[in-house]
């Protein structure tokens, strides 16, 4: 028998028993046998093949190739460029990619296509004529958006880990440089006249601590490759794709404008998000803020966008809430001219708004990422990430007019559907948000907040990366929750939804997932994981048991005692001294480790904006591990270790 | 550790003088044997010795807050195209389009008093030492160091120098390099390189070589192939005595150093020095054109030409002949004088001079050139000949 039709048939029979039974405890004691099964080696090794998680395609991206024959459909759990006949629909060849491959391009002239695969760190070239891959070439860290200016002798990569965008010489593959964007630059844009890139990170840049986020538009010259601007993006936290009209006069960006300084109380009471459009260009003069939700019905986690030849419409995929929004991009150009424009810039918060512009919200499949225009302009291509389909809409009518299934497998299994769970707002009240809203691509948002069950202006809390939490409980910050189906079941539905509650089966997928989240490569690891001088002198430092001075350190003050096992925690609590006057307590659960280079800010309220500031600004009394008695480049190196974890 | 005795350095002072083409001129003002005219000056097959009519000539214009610098006290300045940059005490200015723009904490950086500048010239970016950590700047963003925030050794930022993906920087507690590429802060200190002391001064950083001029510890080499450090200090020890004169580094108070053409410019507050890795050759006020020896800053044009900022002018060396440019020392009047290869000095006849004669920085717009006094920034608009 399989490995996945074991999985399958003990997951049948969990079901079964999750169906026939209200004790929930034993319940996980069950699934516990189960999960160690599903789980991959943590930090990327290589991935379980054996899984059956690796039959979905997952498409996240498509273009069209510029004659409008072709469809490529990047799928990003198959590791592969499908390439379709744009309108038989048919397979034509499916061309193998790198390791979790994210972002699609073709060059101008439609010969080569770009992909850039996240875990490789690299960027597959493929023929379009022969539909093979003719070269692969490194990149910075977790390579996203790619795009090739007008003249093919520039590729620009951006890179999410590394917040920058390479250049690289499109012939060779050779970097030119990097150039610094905002923290995880994700996507990029041509200029319809060839002149500038245009790029957008996921991530709000560094700010102060419960200030509004900052993000950012970043804006390249393509003579010189070199950033000549930034707009501002204010109170925007996760920027996604943007585009342009073919005039050049108006570009579209897709965001979330969280509400992450006031307290997360009551959904009906103005939410946690506004979803937007920020535009910008000449059409619209200084860039304006407009948001996609409606008085009850949000517009949960925008990502793609597309305007169309003529200008008179803008199609948004809106991940959380299973649909497309259509905007007549006229009536929305006029509304700005006749609404006074709020000195913010932004109408976000205007739920009446959108009914001015939003002429239809199509109902598409699980998770709407990417979309493309046929060359006439006349159906709309949605790639549904969690349901291995193709929506083709009909843009005349609005509606669905088809939908491709790209071969997988049949059903969905436990992480599937899980998954689905977790990226779905069906869930909350009037759909304003999901897990991924503050979780995005199943990571973190770089925000903190104001949670409601711990009192309004109490418990400021960081929002934690996701991988690797198996293992690791409790959860919460104060260790409140004993176990995954705890922290996303009753607090969930209680604090967050306030809408409809998942059932059982519902929630057991969704703690599967979550338990089986893969943990990204470690970049600050060498192959083979051995480390550098610097890195050996942290983590000597990391499992001192003697200070400087020859005094010893107690148990419970070592970095290794708190931080232990493999993940980086004992999962116990500790007052390491850096509660503040709004925190109910000081005992604080060890956190993991996990990829902690990743996830600024930190401590528990993210009040540290760096590693280095947990212990050269919040670590007076030693309380958090004996660090004061280290020079600076001996802080270094105990950071140099911890960036390896 | 020295890099050479006192018995090899003075054998190739002998064979310098000895061998040098330039033995007709007066000992004090031979350049040694490594010294010859600069491309540029040479003429085709010949070669053709920069006479003093060829000093360049200047209309200064100068900057102060009644025209737009946010504090006439300007610690240093740097060219990047037609854009010009300047740190001052109370913010980093920017000159565009004939208009000045200041950046200051409140648009992020690190501390109002700019230090020290290096441009990217990959990127466009430009880097900031301040009295508070170290910034940069891109397009129009600002992202700062300090050493609560960051594995920066110290916030007080003296020098910056880009090299590759690599920014170099010289601080109160020595030098440190932060790897774009990785994040990765590497600190050098007395801990794990040859420095005396940890005041660091300046940095200049080429793929090869990276020097740091220490305040009263000499000049460090660090050999970036190899790894290797190498020191360089005054063979007469601290003291202010100079019994050997092109024996070695002039003085350990290193306050600015200059690598271009693999020739090592350095400034001291006791005289400046010139090595071209294996000969030392010395300016001292008594024996060259310098108007001080008490020098803040030295400009590497190239292996021969060289400009030094001093508290008593602004002073250029053409490898043969010396100007020197200030407010008289009398009256204040605008001056200009030249010393040639004999030693003879001669004053020329200016309108302006640079704002004041306490000379922070310099740098260089085509045939242009910068100058960041303690009381305001002079633009020296070329003059034809």
């Amino acid at each position: 028998m399989s490995l996945r039709a074991l999985i399958a048939g003990q997951w049948s029979g969990l079901r079964a028993a999750f169906a026939a039974s209200t004790a929930t405890l034993a319940l996980f004691v069950v699934a516990a046998a189960v999960w160690p099964a599903l789980n991959r080696p943590a930090n990327a090794g290589p991935r379980d093949t054996s899984a059956d998680e690796l039959d979905y395609a997952s498409p996240l991206e498509l273009v069209v190739s510029p004659d409008g024959g072709r469809l490529y459909v990047l799928c990003q759990q198959s590791e592969e460029i499908r390439v379709l006949d744009a309108n038989s629909y048919a397979v034509l060849k499916t061309v193998h990619v790198g390791r979790v491959p994210r972002g699609i391009a073709l060059s101008p002239a439609g010969d080569r296509l770009f992909v850039t695969n996240t875990w490789d760190d690299t960027l597959s070239v493929i023929d379009t004529k022969a539909l093979t891959v003719t070269a692969t070439w490194p990149v910075g860290a977790e390579p996203s958006g790619v795009v090739e200016d007008r003249a093919g002798k520039r590729l620009y990569v951006a890179n999410r880990i590394s917040s920058d965008v390479a250049v690289l010489d499109a012939q060779t593959g050779a970097e030119e440089k990097r150039l610094m964007g905002g923290r995880g630059t994700s996507y990029l844009a041509l200029s319809p006249d060839g002149n500038r890139v245009y790029a957008t990170h996921v991530y709000p840049n560094a700010s102060a601590h419960r200030t509004a986020p900052e993000s950012e538009i970043t804006v390249m010259d393509t003579t010189r490759a070199v950033v000549t601007d930034r707009m501002p993006m204010h109170g925007i936290a996760g920027v996604f794709h943007l585009a342009f009209s073919a005039d050049g006069r108006l570009g579209v960006v897709a965001g979330y404008h969280p509400k992450n300084l006031v307290p997360l109380a009551h959904l009906e009471h103005g939410g946690a998000f506004a979803y937007t459009l920020t535009l910008f260009g000449a059409d619209v003069g200084k860039p304006v803020e407009v948001p996609l939700d409606e008085l009850d019905r949000y517009a949960s986690q925008p990502f793609g966008v597309v305007i169309n030849a003529d200008k008179s419409r803008i199609f948004v995929t809106i991940g959380g809430s299973e649909n497309v929004v259509a905007i007549d991009a006229q009536r929305l150009l006029a509304f700005l001219r006749t609404h006074p424009r709020p000195a913010s810039g932004s109408y976000a918060q205007d739920l009446s708004a959108s009914s001015n512009y939003v002429i239809a919200r199509i109902p598409v499949g699980h998770n709407p990422r990417g979309l493309a225009l046929s060359r006439d302009g006349r159906r709309l291509f949605v790639a549904n990430r969690l349901e291995d389909t193709i929506s083709v809409i009909d843009t005349r009518s609005n509606r669905v007019a088809s939908t491709i299934a790209l071969a997988g497998p049949n059903g969905t299994n436990p992480i599937r559907r899980g998954e689905q769970t977790f990226y779905t707002a069906r869930y909350s009240f009037q759909g304003q948000i999901s897990c991924s809203s503050c979780h995005i691509d199943s990571t973190f948002d770089g925000l903190t907040w104001d949670l409601e069950p711990d009192g309004f202006g109490r418990d400021i809390v960081d929002n934690k990366m996701l991988e690797g939490v198996k293992g690791t409980e409790p959860y919460k910050w104060n260790g409140g929750n004993p176990n995954i189906p705890t922290e996303c079941g009753p607090r969930t539905e209680k604090y967050f939804w306030r809408s409809e509650q998942y059932d059982n089966l519902t929630l057991a997928d969704l703690t599967v997932y979550i338990r089986n989240m893969p943990t990204r490569p470690n970049r600050w690891r060498l192959p083979g994981y051995e480390l550098t001088p610097a890195q050996e002198r942290g983590k000597a430092l990391f499992s001192r048991a003697v200070d400087k001075f020859g005094k010893p350190i107690e148990e419970y003050n070592r970095c290794s005692f708190c931080h232990s096992g493999p993940k980086g925690t004992n999962q116990k609590l500790f007052d390491v001294g850096t509660r503040k006057p709004t925190d109910n307590g000081a005992m604080l659960k060890a956190p993991p480790l996990t990829e902690i280079a990743l996830t600024a800010p930190y401590l528990h309220d993210g009040s540290a904006r760096t590693l280095e500031e947990i212990w050269t600004v919040y670590n007076p009394e030693d309380k958090h591990g004996r660090t004061n008695d280290l020079t600076k480049d001996e802080l270094n190196d105990l950071i140099e270790y911890l960036r390896t974890r | 550790m020295m890099k050479l005795d006192s018995k090899r350095v003075w054998l190739g002072v002998l064979l310098a003088v000895s061998t040098s083409a330039w033995a007709a001129t007066t000992p004090a003002a031979a350049p040694p044997a490594s010294h010859k005219p600069h491309a540029a000056l040479a003429g085709a097959g010949t070669v053709k010795v920069p006479t003093p009519q060829s000093l360049p000539r200047f209309n200064f214009e100068n900057y102060t807050t009644a025209n737009g610098l946010p504090d006439n006290h300007v610690f240093t300045v740097l060219v990047d195209g037609d854009r010009v940059w300047a740190g001052t005490e109370n913010g980093l200015a920017l000159y565009q389009n004939h208009t000045w723009k200041t950046y200051t904490t409140k648009d992020g950086l690190a501390h109002r008093a700019v230090l020290s500048l290096a441009l990217d010239h990959k990127t466009g970016d430009l880097w900031a030492g301040t009295m508070g950590g170290l910034s940069r700047v891109s397009g129009g963003r600002i992202e700062s160091y300090n050493q609560l925030n960051s594995g920066l050794s110290n916030d007080v930022v003296y020098g910056v120098s880009v090299e590759g993906d690599n920014v170099w920087v010289a601080t109160a507690a020595g030098g440190c390099k932060l790897d774009q590429h990785t994040g990765q802060w590497t600190l050098y200190n007395e801990r794990n390189t040859p420095m005396a002391e940890i005041w660091v001064y300046s940095v200049s950083a080429t793929p090869e070589k990276v020097y740091f001029g220490v305040w009263g510890s000499g000049i460090l080499e660090l050999d970036q192939k190899t790894g290797r450090w190498d020191k360089y200090d005054d063979p007469d020890g601290e003291t202010e005595m100079v019994l050997f004169k092109d024996q070695g580094l002039i003085h350990e108070i290193v306050t600015s150093v200059s690598f271009v053409d693999n020739i090592l410019w350095a400034a001291t507050y006791f005289g400046d020095s010139r090595y071209d890795g294996r000969y030392w050759h010395n300016f001292l006020k008594k024996d060259s054109g310098l108007p001080s020896n008490f020098t803040n800053t030295v400009k590497g044009i190239d292996a021969n030409r060289a400009w030094f900022g001093t508290d008593k002018g602004l002073a250029y060396y053409d490898g043969v002949n010396w100007a020197v440019y200030r407010p008289s020392l009398k009256d204040g009047k605008p001056e200009m004088t030249v010393r040639d290869a004999q030693g003879k000095v001669t004053p020329v006849a200016v309108t302006t001079a640079p704002a004041h004669n306490y000379v922070l920085g310099i740098d260089l717009q085509g045939s242009d050139i910068w100058v960041a006094t303690a009381k305001g920034l002079s633009h020296g608009i070329r003059q034809k000949p």
